[in-house]
């Protein structure tokens, strides 16, 4: 499929060794953090955002698919170059160009670790709000590719809200920005169109993003309480009255069985969920409401309510909850992460059908979510030495997301669609709003180049029939969304 | 179900319990496929910081192990370069969620990889020579070091370096010639000599002297012995010991590293001692880990838990003791570069930091990334210099960052890399072990109380004549028994 001409042409761009395609170079590009794998043809590493432009141009010219990849901890294989091609992997474009600290904003490229960016702000006393559990790892690329989360997402918003504007290399080569340095920018909000892509639509090259002050007080509290029930009420009780936490989040029994062996973080091993809530802001106003949010949460008869005392308290008690979904290898050799979205008053009633599902067929699930935003993560445990266990567990995830779905949430809440949930995308959207959706494709991508086959299911045509007969959006009508 | 269920369930189901072509050992392989490849470790690992390559990171490489044992890659240049670039740092194993034992797959894999390399026969030959006869042989390294350090007295090698006659070597050898360590006047030895203390002792301890540390730091081994006595620690040199075999099972030599293991559980285990410690953190690793090295062997399985159990890092020994806190004013601005085999294998963070700020009037400055490689990393100075070189600048600009006068550290070879680097690029910066500033605190604080000096001083006399006879006598019986075998 790659000829040696086009291999010497993408040599003459980035030079001869940032060109991969020996057997063994390939094996490491074709995963990211999910279950997916397929190689790429070509793994080309550019420097520059003129380098992209150029090897833009050259996939056009030889049509072939061409995938960005940041550092591919993503987890529904949206870094997988599922057609083969050409595997852009932008882990050398990593400059901090630009940091504004009376503005607060930096421009930086997209291979720039999440994490070393909010290090590399501190000494302003900023720092970048979106924090996906992968930022000591993922790339800010990845992160605009999916539109990001994170436990402090629930105060902040969600990468998209952080994000002023993009330099973008179109499908055509073009250089563009989109966006700008300020808050507000008139016209189509391309930007806007471009985050959350999935690497569909452009490559991003650079990036303007938001800086935030740091708060002047933090509070850390944690929860305990005896069934799971009575931590999703208190949670949708928080959200109900208005009250934003800078972070909500939520643990059931068995990932504290299995975090606190593994972290120590000083959880009850007997508590039926743990909720961990932290309030940030001025002074005054986070004693103000961390009152207002423990006497809700007094209301549900907890067991306990802590309060970090020092900074050492509050990362312990943070240590359990990033903790967690590694130690669920303690429990079992596999599980597959779900990443859905409810609206949080249906916490309680979806939080325990997943119970009943997971006691139906008999497979353990353990929850580990962003309760504030109502972003389930349930973790389903299997051995996928039984293959059973492992269709059991791939249609179990089926199930919750389309739970989700008829509970008026959404398939994904931070992880993106990728090739691991596009074939749900018909429960969620009717045939007309796939259409219009790969329509929008095809004004930035008409030969669909860019990381082709991710999102929508199969080709639109094709769609017809199998489409949302069972979805809620189908059943409410077209109106579902005025 | 629709197709796409099916695809995925395929890609899921990589039989992970089949014994592979890398790994035979079912247990290796269940390790093998615990990672997830979620890349957390990516920004932990120092090559793939310098590279971007996911061939550099641990992900990229446990993926070629992979790519490997299913059959799909064969064991060649192209993979084994990858696996030769990482420098075991085991950095990645700190952060990894899914608890990957990567140090001990990357250490199979190069047992695996040292069977199939076909290298030089010249290459082959200094190896054995180099890792089979001379590393263990203490009396052999000492007097070739002997040599050396002629060689360095008369200044012969500034006259080498300066006329670059080194050139014509093929291979390595003209940079391993510039990396040469300064060698001490003095060699240490292990000689099965006591160092007693006033009154009754804290503790027992043996003390590891190992192999290539004695020769270049033998003041600096002395320091750490005062400041074990100086705490009313009771220090024995077990005769008999050795190198703990450490560089031979980084390059996959694991027949002579067990060999080196035994003969080492055998010296200490006849000693009534409570630990035994090491004043390099990569040779406490390795001794702490002679529980996994010699787990299949019969006779010496259970010895080498016992004497797993025992051994400790000088600095952890010293902070649980606890020490008296050392009272002489040192006057310095002092960063402490973590060893890797003392921050990320063993755990031991927190308490070399709190020795050093038990001295008076020393400033603790924290470098960034103190826990990364410096880039020693045993023979990865010679095997992977460019790389070496390149870390060891990164590590030289963080230092210079802190304004330190000192950097402290815990390992023979962080110690020399980083010498090399403030030869290159910081002329000012001192280079310590951590009991050097103890020591040094300690004697400081001798100063301030009238004629102590003079009684320590009686005091070591004595135990040092006592020393001296009986190193004579075991001199005379040891020459004697050359004398018998030659005469056999």
């Amino acid at each position: 499929m790659i000829n040696t001409q086009l291999i010497k042409r993408l040599q003459a761009v980035v030079g001869k060794q940032y060109v991969l395609n020996k057997e063994s170079d390939l094996i490491t590009f074709e995963y990211d953090g999910s279950v997916d794998r397929s190689q790429p043809t070509v793994v080309v590493l550019p420097s520059t955002s003129g380098e992209v432009s150029q090897l833009m141009k050259l996939a056009s010219e030889y049509d072939i698919p061409i995938v960005a990849r940041g550092a591919a901890t993503g987890l529904s294989g949206g870094a997988i170059a599922e057609q083969g091609g050409i595997l852009l992997s932008l882990t050398r474009m990593n400059r901090i160009v630009e940091i504004d600290p009376e503005n607060q904003f930096a421009v930086v490229e997209p291979g720039v670790i999440n994490l070393e960016l909010s290090q590399a702000v501190s000494k302003f006393d900023l720092y970048y709000a979106p924090d996906p559990s992968s930022q000591q790892a993922c790339t800010i690329g990845g992160n605009i590719a999916e539109n990001s989360g994170g436990p402090h997402c629930l105060a902040y918003g969600v990468t998209t809200n952080h994000v002023l504007g993009i330099e973008v290399v179109t499908a055509d080569g073009e250089i563009s920005w989109y966006g700008n340095r300020t808050r507000e920018c008139p016209g189509y909000d391309l930007r806007g169109i471009m985050i959350g892509s999935e690497g569909t639509l452009s490559i991003v090259t650079k990036a303007i993003l938001r800086l935030i002050r740091k708060p002047e007080s933090v509070k850390t509290l944690l929860a305990i309480y005896k069934d799971l029930d009575q931590a999703s009420a208190a949670v949708a009780e928080v959200i109900g009255s208005g009250i934003i936490p800078a972070a909500m989040e939520m643990m059931d029994d068995l990932a504290i069985k299995a975090v606190e062996p593994a972290v120590h973080a000083g959880y009850p091993e007997n508590a039926g969920a743990v909720l961990l809530v932290e309030v940030e802001g001025l002074s005054e106003s986070v004693e103000e409401e961390t009152f207002e949010i423990e006497k809700v949460m007094d209301k549900y008869e907890p067991l306990e309510i802590r309060i970090a005392k020092n900074d050492l308290d509050r990362a312990k008690l943070w240590a359990g909850r990033k903790g967690a979904l590694g130690a669920l290898g303690r429990l079992a050799p596999n599980y597959y992460l779900i990443d859905g979205t409810i609206p949080p008053s249906n916490l309680v009633e979806v939080m325990s059908k997943i119970k009943e599902i997971s006691a139906e067929h008999n497979l353990p699930i353990a929850n580990v979510l962003h309760a504030g935003d109502g972003n389930l993560h349930p973790a389903i445990l299997f051995d996928e030495k039984n293959p059973k266990e492992t269709q059991l567990a791939l249609k179990i995830g089926g199930d919750i997301l389309k739970l989700c779905v008829d509970k008026g949430g959404a398939l994904s809440g931070e992880h993106g669609i990728g090739i691991e949930k596009r074939q749900y995308m018909p429960y969620m959207f009717s045939t007309d709003d796939l259409k219009s959706m790969t329509k929008l494709k095809t004004v930035f991508d008409p030969k669909s180049l860019l990381n082709p086959g991710k999102i929508f299911p199969v080709e639109p045509d094709q769609l017809e029939g199998t489409v949302g007969q069972s979805s809620q959006i189908s059943k409410v009508g077209n109106n579902a969304y005025l | 179900m629709n197709h796409t269920d099916a695809t995925n369930h395929n890609k899921l189901s990589v039989n992970p319990t089949a014994t592979g072509v890398l790994f035979t050992d079912p247990a290796m392989n269940e390790d093998l496929y615990k990672c997830v490849h979620c890349g957390f470790c990516l920004q932990a690992c120092p090559t793939y910081i310098q590279t971007g390559l996911e061939t550099e990171s641990p992900r990229g490489r446990l993926a070629l192990m992979k790519g490997v044992n299913e059959g799909r890659l064969k064991i060649n240049d192209d993979v084994t370069e990858h696996w030769d670039m990482c420098i075991q740092c085991r950095a990645c194993e700190d952060v990894c969620p899914s608890g990957v034992p990567y140090g001990r797959l990357i250490e199979e894999t190069m047992v695996q990889v040292a069977k199939t390399r076909k290298s030089s026969v010249l290459k082959n030959a200094i190896t054995w020579l180099l890792l089979r006869k001379i590393l263990p042989d203490q009396v052999l390294l000492s007097g070739l070091m002997g040599v050396m350090r002629i060689y360095q007295k008369i200044g012969l090698h500034r006259l080498v370096s300066a006329v670059k006659m080194l050139h014509i070597i093929p291979g390595n050898l003209g940079s391993l010639h510039a990396l040469m360590p300064r060698i001490s006047d003095k060699f240490f030895s292990a000689n099965g000599q006591v160092y007693h203390v006033f009154g009754e002792p804290r503790a027992t301890v043996a003390f590891l002297s190992g192999c290539i540390m004695p020769l270049i730091n033998e003041a600096e081994m002395r320091a750490a012995i005062r400041v074990l006595t100086r705490n009313q620690v009771k220090v024995i040199v077990p005769e008999g010991q050795g190198c703990c075999g450490a560089i031979h099972s980084h390059v996959g030599d694991l027949n002579k590293a067990k060999d080196l293991a035994r003969k080492n559980i055998d010296a200490f285990l006849s000693e009534e001692i409570d630990a035994v410690l090491s004043s390099s953190a990569g040779c406490s690793t390795r001794m702490k880990e002679y529980r996994d090295l010699l787990q299949d062997d019969e006779v010496y399985s259970n010895k080498a838990e016992l004497l797993s159990s025992k051994v400790k890092d000088i600095n952890e020994f010293l902070y649980e003791l606890p020490i008296d806190p050392p009272k002489g004013r040192l006057e310095a601005n002092v960063t402490y570069q973590d060893p890797c085999h003392l921050a990320h294998t063993q755990k031991i963070k927190d308490q070399p930091r709190e020795l050093l700020k038990l001295i008076p009037g020393l400033n603790l400055i924290e470098m960034r990334n103190s826990d990364r490689c410096c880039g020693a990393g045993g023979t990865y100075v010679i095997t992977q210099h460019q790389m070496s070189l390149k870390l060891m600048e990164d590590k030289m600009d963080a230092i210079q960052d802190t304004d330190a006068d000192i950097v402290t550290t815990a390992n023979p070879g962080c110690w020399l890399q980083m010498k090399q680097g403030s030869r290159k690029s910081n002329k000012s910066l001192k280079v310590k072990y951590i009991t050097d500033l103890l020591d040094q605190s300690y004697q400081a604080e001798n100063e301030t109380i009238p004629g102590i000096e003079k009684v320590r001083k009686v005091f070591n006399q004595s135990i040092w004549e006592k020393e001296k006879l009986e190193l004579r006598s075991q001199w005379k019986n040891r020459t004697g028994d050359r004398r018998k075998r030659r005469n056999r």
